[in-house]
């Protein structure tokens, strides 16, 4: 490699800028950082010399060298921001309302969107944020995180450490801040130190040459925000592991019991109530804002008993559970158990729980009952009998009863529509008379029946969402976030901020620069030169 | 409890009237000779008005809590006038720490029109819906807005950045997009004033019409310019609208909504016309001779300072406190919702503004226009997310 030695007797590596310790350019680098159209030198990386500026001959170099471009970091984040708005211009695939005609994507967005939601499915858009593009964006920019900050960080680290008090003239007069007094005296000379020192600059001296110093550390608040970035990207690919991230859905009825799915059947779950509390109408305060919303749900949760199955897993042996917990799973506050969660997500409340039946006679308007049985429609038995001395025997018992072509059958087996063919027997021993009864259908099959059968009472049963979830990738998720506020705040709530002076015949030049706030530096020189003939430094960049 | 909702809406209306007087000294201070505006004491009652009508909207916030029980963030009259208190909030830190008078005579009635477009909203006492009980939804809420506030004032240092220092002997592109600008601004007070018209005189026309096939109704409080895609009227002695929406059009009551821009957008413009009319110049090359004695580089500095202090804030609240929220309300910290994309987009934004100010070229400017092009994010996020996007935030 080709070191520069530069006058002052440092020796820099190649393609460096400005020398590392006395600030002077180096003549054949300007047209690196532009300093050869400017008068004033670019301080961004202190002129350092950094790789992507330095090489440019094989393969690799120019990979370094693209993707150690802000100018393509910056492009490959307007792209992103781009995709990332067209993603929200109709509805997501997971985002199609449960109400739609169609939840199927190929019919859905045409059919409310027309020929611009027959495209945007065709183009890919209803799953953008999992598109293969999408996530390449994403990937990109994480490429160009690690390799702008590697590119810019090491040299910067070094120019800052080996940077010297006395600088070069040349760099101090291209300086934003500078201004040149030609007679001031020791005493005010030794003021401008004392007063540096007061603004809590760290001063370093040589031969009478001041550098004050102050918030150098606030530079590597960018590289640290990117570590953050790039452990909450990591995060996200490890998320993508079955291993690191799991996730299920499981819907418990009131009372029952069920495995928790994706814990290997070791872990059961009881629904022992579930709970649904709605604003009250009467309360004064919100009584405007209810009479036109309606009911205004306020908690849903469910109570849970939590077991784990503590016997050797062999199918079919019947489980040994141990009670682990009891508790309550609320919206917004999610229950935890050896390692997974259980989240209160969704409720229904289809399902009939258990029925009461009448039997009154026929021909009798006031239906006055004869006698009742209830049925448990998790479990029917095949015969009831009454008091009266009448016996219902069920013949056919359909849960979700629906019409399929003429033909009775049942759509699922959850008891959401249910209807029964009973066969009734009277204490007499006559022949047993048949009917048909459900929700909204009461069907005498020969028009000839005594005894008729009637709905009397029904319970409702809910039906309790949870979603199970196992993440181990969390901790990386808020490492990475933590790490990158550290440097978020690092570099943006501080600033690097120094000031040179520097001894020249009987006066001394003044410089100052910092990497924000401008007008903060300003007023501490303004400060540190106070009752001194020092002069102002002026600005050399102001904008007209 | 009705004493409460009572004193917290008089406040409101006392901030917004202090926001008011502050803004005519801020104004006073324009005309000073000064060159050091810094030492003005009309700016010194600027501030200080400022402060306490700050400070009346807070009795605004903490009634209104007592009386809902719950922080009054909750829906869009709610956080749109707390996003006006936390540009108040903001506009108030940079104050001190650059002590820009000029900045009060923008800023202040950014925040009045935007405190003025949320008060047109439902404006009762709402219970607060099961996803939103939790302590997160005051830590989100009020971080976010106060992030939003202050780079806010990135925009309107910028808009003042822009007045001040485009050409405006002739007319081109840029003075063109100023005055874009600026009539966007008139169009949210031309909502909030049409609004308030036929709020007074109690308008309403029900429409019919069939969305996801079922028949449903919407009620107008404007005139209808534009009637639902195959809508019938159904309230008598009404006028019949010109035309009806287009049918891609198919978000919640769109055809109202785009009723509403219609008329907002025409107030705007009559609003802008008479002005015009009145100064028979471009108002930016109105304002602009007032503006010569503020030094350009402060502003931009300003301008880039606030989005140095809002972009961390707003990671916080509007990404990191949000995910966790998200977390423990609907099972998964990011999920593609419409807001959460925006507020990506929005960080995206910043993100990419904060790099370009590494390049010469992007400071002045370009930089300013960013920061207004900031500043249309953020109104999209709060507003038109809620309106016109479904979603899961869209309780407004």
């Amino acid at each position: 490699m080709a070191k520069i030695k530069c006058e002052c007797g440092h020796i820099n590596p190649e393609g460096t800028v400005l020398c590392e310790a006395c600030g002077k350019p180096v003549e054949e680098n300007q047209h690196i950082d532009g300093n050869d159209k400017q008068k004033l030198l670019n301080m961004r990386y202190d002129g350092s010399a950094r790789r992507s500026q330095t090489y440019n001959k094989s393969i690799i170099d120019k990979l370094w060298n693209f993707f150690s471009s802000v100018k393509v970091g910056v492009w490959l984040i307007v792209l992103a921001l781009i995709a990332s708005g067209i993603g929200t211009i109709f509805p997501q695939e997971q985002y199609i309302p449960a109400n739609a005609v169609s939840r199927d994507p190929s019919i859905y967005y045409e059919d409310q969107y027309g020929i611009f939601g027959l495209i945007y499915y065709q183009l890919g858009f209803h799953n953008l944020y999992s598109s293969w593009w999408y996530l390449l964006l994403i990937a990109l920019i994480g490429i160009s995180l690690v390799v702008c900050s590697i590119d810019r960080f090491v040299p910067l680290y070094k120019a800052l450490k080996r940077q010297k008090p006395r600088r070069h003239t040349q760099f101090l007069k291209r300086q934003r801040l500078f201004s040149q007094t030609d007679d001031v005296t020791d005493d005010d000379k030794a003021k401008l130190k004392s007063n540096l020192k007061k603004k809590r600059y760290k001063v370093y001296e040589e031969n009478g040459h001041l550098l004050a110093e102050k918030g150098r550390f606030s530079r590597w608040g960018p590289y640290v925000n990117h570590i953050g970035l790039i452990i909450v990207l990591i995060a996200a690919l490890l998320r993508m592991t079955p291993l690191m991230y799991m996730e299920e859905y499981v819907w418990v009825r009131e009372g029952e019991q069920t495995v928790i799915p994706g814990t290997d059947s070791e872990y059961y779950l009881e629904n022992k109530e579930f709970v649904l509390e709605t604003y009250d109408k009467d309360d004064e305060r919100y009584q405007e804002a209810l009479e036109m919303q309606g009911d205004v749900v306020k908690n849903y949760q469910t109570n849970v008993a939590i077991y784990k199955d503590s016997g050797e897993q062999v199918a079919g042996a019947k489980p040994e559970l141990d009670k682990v917990t009891e508790d309550e799973i609320r919206l917004n506050h999610p229950l935890e158990v050896d390692g997974f969660t259980l989240f209160q997500s969704g409720y229904q409340n289809n399902e009939f729980k258990n029925m009461t039946f009448k039997i009154h006679e026929t021909d009798d308007n006031d239906e006055k009952s004869l006698g009742s049985f209830t049925i448990d429609l998790s479990s029917p038995k095949d015969k009831y009998e009454l008091d009266n001395g009448f016996t219902v025997a069920v013949n056919q018992y359909y849960p979700d009863y629906e019409l399929d072509e003429g033909e009775p059958r049942s759509k699922t087996n959850y008891p959401r529509k249910p209807a029964f063919v009973f066969s009734v027997h009277t204490p007499d021993g006559e022949e047993p008379e048949m009917s048909f009864v459900g929700v909204g259908n009461n069907v005498d099959p020969t028009g000839e029946n005594d005894y008729k059968l009637g709905i009397e009472d029904f319970d409702m049963r809910y039906a309790s969402g949870l979603s199970v979830k196992r993440d181990y990738t969390l901790p990386f998720f808020i490492i990475g976030a933590a790490i990158f506020m550290i440097g978020v705040i690092q570099g943006m709530y501080w600033q690097h901020r120094r000031v040179w002076i520097h001894p020249e015949g009987e006066g001394v030049m003044v410089a100052g620069h910092t990497n924000k706030n401008w007008f903060g530096l300003k007023k501490d020189i303004e400060q540190v030169i106070e009752d001194t003939d020092v002069e102002m430094v002026t600005d050399q960049q102001e904008l007209k | 409890m009705d004493s409460m909702a009572n004193i917290s809406g008089t406040a409101l209306y006392i901030a917004f009237v202090l926001y008011f007087i502050a803004t005519i000294f801020f104004g006073a201070t324009v005309k000073q000779k000064k060159q050091d505006t810094s030492k003005s004491v009309s700016g010194a009652i600027g501030i200080t008005i400022t402060m306490i009508g700050f400070l009346v909207q807070i009795v605004y916030f903490v009634t209104r809590w007592i009386a809902s029980g719950h922080a009054p963030v909750s829906n869009l009259f709610e956080f749109m006038t707390f996003f006006g208190m936390g540009l108040v909030f903001a506009f108030i830190i940079l104050y001190f720490i650059y002590k820009l008078n000029i900045l009060g005579l923008f800023a202040l009635p950014i925040a009045m029109i935007v405190i003025a477009y949320a008060s047109v909203f439902p404006t009762e006492i709402s219970p607060l819906s099961a996803s939103l009980q939790s302590h997160w939804l005051y830590i989100h809420v009020t971080t976010v807005s106060l992030s939003y506030g202050i780079l806010s004032i990135s925009f309107v240092a910028g808009l003042i950045y822009l007045i001040r220092q485009i050409d405006q002997t002739r007319r081109s592109k840029r003075t063109t997009w100023l005055e874009v600008v600026l009539v966007s601004l008139f169009v949210f007070v031309g909502f909030s004033i049409i609004s308030l018209v036929f709020n007074v005189s109690g308008y309403s026309a029900e429409f019919e019409y069939s969305f996801n096939g079922e028949t449903v109704t919407t009620d107008y409080h404007l005139p209808p310019i534009v009637g639902p895609n195959e809508g019938n009227l159904l309230t008598g002695d009404r006028m019949n609208p010109f035309f009806e929406a287009p049918g891609w059009m198919q978000g919640v009551e769109a055809s109202r909504k785009f009723n509403t821009i219609i008329w907002s957008t025409l107030t705007g413009l009559l609003l802008y016309g008479v002005v015009r009319l009145i100064l028979r110049k471009r108002i930016g090359a109105a304002i602009q001779p007032l503006l010569k004695k503020v030094k350009p580089d402060l502003l931009d500095e300003v301008s880039y300072r606030a989005v140095a202090i809002g972009f961390p804030l707003f990671t916080l609240g509007g990404l990191i406190f949000a995910s966790i929220w998200a977390h423990y309300a609907w099972d998964r910290f990011w999920g593609w919702d419409p807001k959460e994309v925006w507020a990506l987009v929005t960080w995206f934004f910043y993100a990419a503004f904060l790099h370009l100010r590494l390049s010469r070229g992007w400071h002045g400017e370009r930089s300013a226009w960013l920061a207004v092009g900031g500043f249309a994010i953020i109104l999209f996020n709060l507003i038109a997310v809620n309106l016109v996007l479904a979603g899961l935030h869209s309780y407004a």
